[in-house]
C-alpha cells in the first residue's frame, strides 16, 4: 500500500501535538509495511535535518513554505513581515495555502493508493491530488477551528474545514468528542468518520530522574491559547495556595495569551508561587515533567491531548480535562470540567497532602501507558482505509 | 436435595463528593444524603418493594423458607413502607435474619473489639425491627477464613456463611454442610448456581442463555449433595436484572418448578441440621467479590492501604457523633470505590459507584476522615 500523506512538522520541530502526531502515525504506519510519501511545507530558513529513525519505507517531500501549525492569518502576516515579504510566498495566510495546495498536489501520480490530509490547510492540497489520482481521499482531522478559538471560528478557515471533510471519502478523527464536534459544526455523515485515539512515541524519549524540589509543584504545560485554558490553571493555584501557602505552579509554553495569563497572577497576587518558563523543546520539556508532583491539563477544548500521555509516560501523575478526547480512553489520571476550578483546586491541594493517590497514579500509569503505543493507532487507520478501498 | 438462599441487602452512606479540602475544619455534612434518597427511592422501587411482595406471595403457596441479611446502615435508609414490607416477611416466621457488621465493614481485618461492637449493634436493631434474635453469621462480602469461625462461635453463633471458592474446595462439591477446623459449621455458596442468576441470567452471550425454570430446576436436581447454597445480592431482582429480562417471572415459577422436582427452599438454620461432612481448612481469606475471590477488591491498593490505616488509627478518641460518622466511614464500599482493577471487573466495580475514577472516591473520604481527625482533636483539648 502507497499513501501520500499531506501533513507537518517532523523531528526536531515541534510546535504541538499536530506534528507529533503526523509524526507517530507515519512511524507507525511504516512500521506495519506501508510506503509513504510525506510531504511537508517547510520553511528553508530553519535547516534539513529532519530525523526519520525507524522509518525505511518513508519519504519526505519538502515545500519551501511559511504555512506551519496552528497558524492565524494575523500569525502568518508577522512571519510574513520577519521574512522581509519574500515574493516568492503568498501575500497572505489563504494564498499561501493555495499556492501550496497547487505544488504539493504535485506530488500526486497514480502510484498512490489512498491520499491522506492533516487538517484545514492541507484539504485543498488533498482534493487536488485526488482529482488528478482519481484515488480515495482520506482526511484527518486533528481539531476544529472551534477548538482552536473557544468557539469563535475565523469563518472562512471554517468554510475550509468543512468543504475538506465534505469532500473527503473519509474522515479520521482523534477522539470521539472531535467526530461530535465535526457532526455538529459541520454536518458530516456519521457513517464516514473514524475515530482513531493517538498513541505515543516513546522510542526516543528516556525518562529522566525524578527531580523532585523541595516544595510540592504543580506543572502546566501548553501553548498559551484560550483553547489550553490556562487561566484556569491560575485560578486553580490562587484557591490551592489559599490552602497551602507552600505549593509552586509552573506554566511551560508560550502564546497569545501569555501576557494576559501573567497579568492575572499579578493581579490575584500569587506572582511569586507562579514560574512562567516560555516554551521548552526536547529534554527540557521531560525535565519540567520530573520536576512536578502533579500535571495539570485545563483544556477548554481539546480534540485529543496528547500532552497527558507524555505526563503519563514520564510517570506525572495528571489531572484532565473532562473536555479532552484523552479523557474518554485515559484510565489512571483525575478529571474535571476545564471551567470546574474549585474541583480542580480540590484534587490538586487533597493529592499533595495524601499522597498515597499521587503514588498509585503513577504505579498504574506505568502499565497503562503500554496500551498507548504507536501501533495500535497505526493499525486503526489502516483497518479504515479498507472502507475506502474497494 | 435442598436450595438454601440467602440474599444480601445493603445500601452505605455514600459521602458527597463535593466535601472537599476547603470544607474541612468547617463543617461535617460528609455524606450525600439527597443521593442516597434518591438511591434508595429506586432500589426501594425497581427491587425491595416487588420482591418482598413476590416473596410473600410465594412463601403463602408454597411456604417456602430463606434468609436475608440486612445491614444497619440500609435499615436507617429504609422509607417506612420498605420497612414494614420486610417486617411483613418476618412475620410468615419462614425468613430468617443473619447477622454481620451494623456497617457492612471490614472491621473483622482491622479491630476485633470494633467487630464484635458492631456484630452487636446490628443484632439489637434486627431484634427490634424483626423480632428474632439471628444465630448464623455471615462477614461482610463473605470475607472468611478459619478465624472467623472460631471467633463467631466464642460470640455463640450456629454457623457461618462463606463462599464456596474452588481453590478452597478443590475438587469437593459446595452441596453439602462443612465445618470449620474449630468445628463451626459452614454453609458454602454454590457460586456457579447463584451466579447463573445474579450475573449470568440476561447475558446473551451466555450459552445457559434463556434461563428457564425448567432448565435452572434440572441442573439444581442434577447437582450432587444435600444442600445448594444460593447467595447473592437481594438487587438481583429488578435492579441488576432489570423486570423486562423476565428476572421476576422467573422467581415467581421456580418454586412450583422445584416442587415437582422435589426440592425444597429451606432456611440455613435448617440447613445446618445435617451433620457436617468434612472439615475444610481456609487459613487465608476469601469472599465472593470478583474473580480473584480475595480481599482485593477493598484492600492492596495504596489508596486503600492508606485509607483504612489512617481511619483504623483514629477511633479511640472519638465519641458521640463524630464516632457515629467514623462507623459510617468503616463501610466497605467506600473502599470498594478505591479498587484500581479495572481491567477485569471494572463494569461492577462501576455499579452504583458516585465517582468518576477511584482516585476520587479515595479523595473524598480522606477529606471527611481529615475532618474527624481535627473534631477528635478538640475533643482532645476541649
Amino acid at each position: 500500500m502507497k499513501i501520500l500523506m499531506l501533513g507537518w512538522e517532523f523531528p526536531p520541530y515541534k510546535t504541538g501535538g499536530l506534528g507529533t502526531a503526523c509524526y507517530g502515525l507515519t512511524k507507525g504506519m511504516s512500521k506495519e509495511g506501508v510506503d509513504i510519501t510525506f510531504v511537508v511545507p517547510f520553511d528553508p530558513g530553519k535547516g534539513e535535518f529532519v530525523n526519520l529513525k525507524g522509518m525505511t519505507k518513508t519519504k519526505v517531500e519538502r515545500i519551501p513554505s511559511l504555512l506551519t501549525p496552528y497558524q492565524t492569518s494575523a500569525g502568518y502576516d508577522a512571519c510574513m513581515n520577519d521574512q522581509g515579504a519574500q515574493e516568492v510566498y503568498g501575500w497572505n495566510l489563504f494564498a499561501e495555502v493555495e499556492r501550496y495546495s497547487q505544488l504539493a498536489a504535485g506530488f500526486a501520480d497514480d502510484s498512490f493508493d489512498i491520499i491522506h490530509a492533516h487538517d484545514w490547510m492541507t484539504y485543498k492540497a488533498g482534493i487536488l491530488a485526488r482529482e488528478i489520482t482519481k484515488k480515495p481521499l482520506v482526511v484527518h482531522i486533528h481539531a476544529t477551528e472551534y477548538d482552536r478559538t473557544g468557539g469563535h471560528p475565523n469563518e472562512e478557515i471554517a468554510k475550509r474545514e468543512s468543504e475538506g471533510m465534505h469532500a473527503a471519502d473519509l474522515v479520521i478523527a482523534n477522539s470521539q468528542r472531535l467526530k461530535d464536534e465535526v457532526i455538529k459544526h459541520y454536518g458530516i455523515d456519521a457513517a464516514k468518520i473514524e475515530v482513531v485515539h493517538w498513541g505515543l512515541d516513546t522510542d526516543d524519549k528516556s525518562i529522566p530522574q525524578r527531580a523532585g524540589w523541595n516544595q510540592p509543584t504543580v506543572l502546566f504545560l501548553g501553548r498559551m491559547t484560550i483553547q489550553k485554558g490556562p487561566e484556569y490553571f491560575v485560578h486553580a493555584a490562587q484557591k490551592v495556595l489559599s490552602h497551602n501557602p507552600n505549593v509552586q505552579f509552573v506554566m511551560v509554553g508560550s502564546g497569545d495569551k501569555l501576557p494576559d495569563v501573567i497579568n492575572l497572577a499579578a493581579d490575584l497576587g500569587i506572582s511569586d508561587k507562579i514560574l512562567f518558563t516560555g516554551a521548552l523543546r526536547g529534554e527540557d520539556v521531560n525535565r519540567a515533567f520530573s520536576m512536578a508532583d502533579l500535571f495539570v491539563m485545563p483544556s477548554v477544548s481539546e480534540p485529543f491531548g496528547l500532552v497527558a500521555l507524555e505526563a503519563m509516560h514520564n510517570g506525572t501523575p495528571a489531572i484532565i480535562s473532562k473536555q479532552s478526547g484523552v479523557s474518554e480512553v485515559m484510565r489512571h489520571c483525575m478529571q474535571a470540567d476545564f471551567w470546574d476550578v474549585d474541583k480542580m483546586a480540590n484534587l490538586i491541594a487533597t493529592s499533595l497532602q495524601h499522597t498515597a493517590v499521587l503514588d498509585e497514579l503513577k504505579h498504574n500509569g506505568k502499565k497503562e501507558i503500554k496500551r498507548f503505543d504507536l501501533a495500535t493507532p497505526a493499525k486503526k487507520v489502516i483497518n479504515a482505509y479498507g472502507k475506502v478501498l474497494l | 436435595m435442598n436450595v438454601c438462599c440467602y440474599f444480601q441487602v445493603h445500601q452505605p452512606f455514600r459521602l458527597n463528593k463535593n466535601y472537599t479540602v476547603f470544607d474541612v475544619g468547617k463543617h461535617d455534612a460528609y455524606f450525600d444524603e439527597k443521593l442516597n434518597k434518591e438511591v434508595m427511592a429506586k432500589v426501594a422501587k425497581k427491587c425491595y418493594l416487588p420482591t418482598n411482595k413476590l416473596l410473600l406471595k410465594l412463601i403463602k403457596r408454597h411456604g417456602i423458607r430463606f434468609a436475608f441479611s440486612i445491614t444497619g446502615v440500609a435499615i436507617e435508609q429504609f422509607p417506612k413502607e420498605v420497612l414494614q414490607s420486610f417486617q411483613k416477611l418476618a412475620d410468615t416466621g419462614n425468613v430468617e435474619f443473619l447477622s454481620e457488621t451494623y456497617h457492612h465493614s471490614l472491621a473483622f481485618l482491622y479491630d476485633r473489639q470494633e467487630f464484635d461492637h458492631q456484630v452487636g449493634l446490628h443484632k439489637k436493631t434486627i431484634k427490634k425491627h424483626f423480632r428474632q434474635t439471628p444465630k448464623i453469621l455471615r462477614n461482610t462480602e463473605l470475607i472468611y477464613n478459619n478465624e472467623v469461625a472460631s471467633h463467631a462461635k466464642r460470640l455463640g453463633y450456629k454457623g457461618v456463611l462463606a463462599e464456596g471458592a474452588d481453590h478452597v474446595l478443590d475438587w469437593q462439591s459446595p452441596n453439602y454442610v462443612y465445618q470449620s477446623p474449630s468445628g463451626v459449621p459452614l454453609l458454602l455458596k454454590n457460586y456457579k448456581l447463584s451466579d447463573d442468576v445474579a450475573f449470568r441470567f440476561s447475558d446473551k452471550s451466555w450459552k445457559g442463555h434463556p434461563l428457564t425454570v425448567e432448565k435452572y430446576g434440572s441442573w439444581l436436581s442434577q447437582a450432587p449433595g444435600d444442600v445448594v447454597n444460593l447467595f447473592m445480592d437481594y438487587e438481583t431482582f429488578g435492579e441488576h436484572q432489570w423486570e423486562d429480562t423476565g428476572i421476576f417471572n422467573f422467581l415467581e415459577s421456580l418454586p412450583k418448578e422445584l416442587e415437582q422436582k422435589d426440592i425444597r427452599f429451606i432456611s440455613p438454620s435448617e440447613a445446618l441440621k445435617q451433620a457436617p461432612k468434612a472439615t475444610v481448612d481456609m487459613p487465608n481469606f476469601v469472599s465472593w467479590a470478583d474473580v480473584e475471590r480475595d480481599l482485593s477488591a477493598w484492600t492492596g491498593n495504596k489508596l486503600q492501604d492508606s485509607a483504612l490505616e489512617k481511619l483504623y488509627k483514629m477511633k479511640q478518641t472519638l465519641s458521640g457523633k463524630a464516632l457515629e460518622d467514623w462507623r459510617k466511614l468503616t463501610t466497605s464500599d467506600h473502599f470498594y470505590y478505591m479498587c484500581t482493577k479495572w481491567f477485569n471487573d471494572g463494569d461492577v466495580h462501576k455499579y452504583f459507584n458516585p465517582y468518576d475514577s477511584p482516585y476520587e472516591g479515595y479523595i473524598a473520604f480522606m477529606n471527611a476522615l481529615q475532618d474527624l481527625s481535627q473534631r477528635q482533636e478538640e475533643w482532645i483539648t476541649v
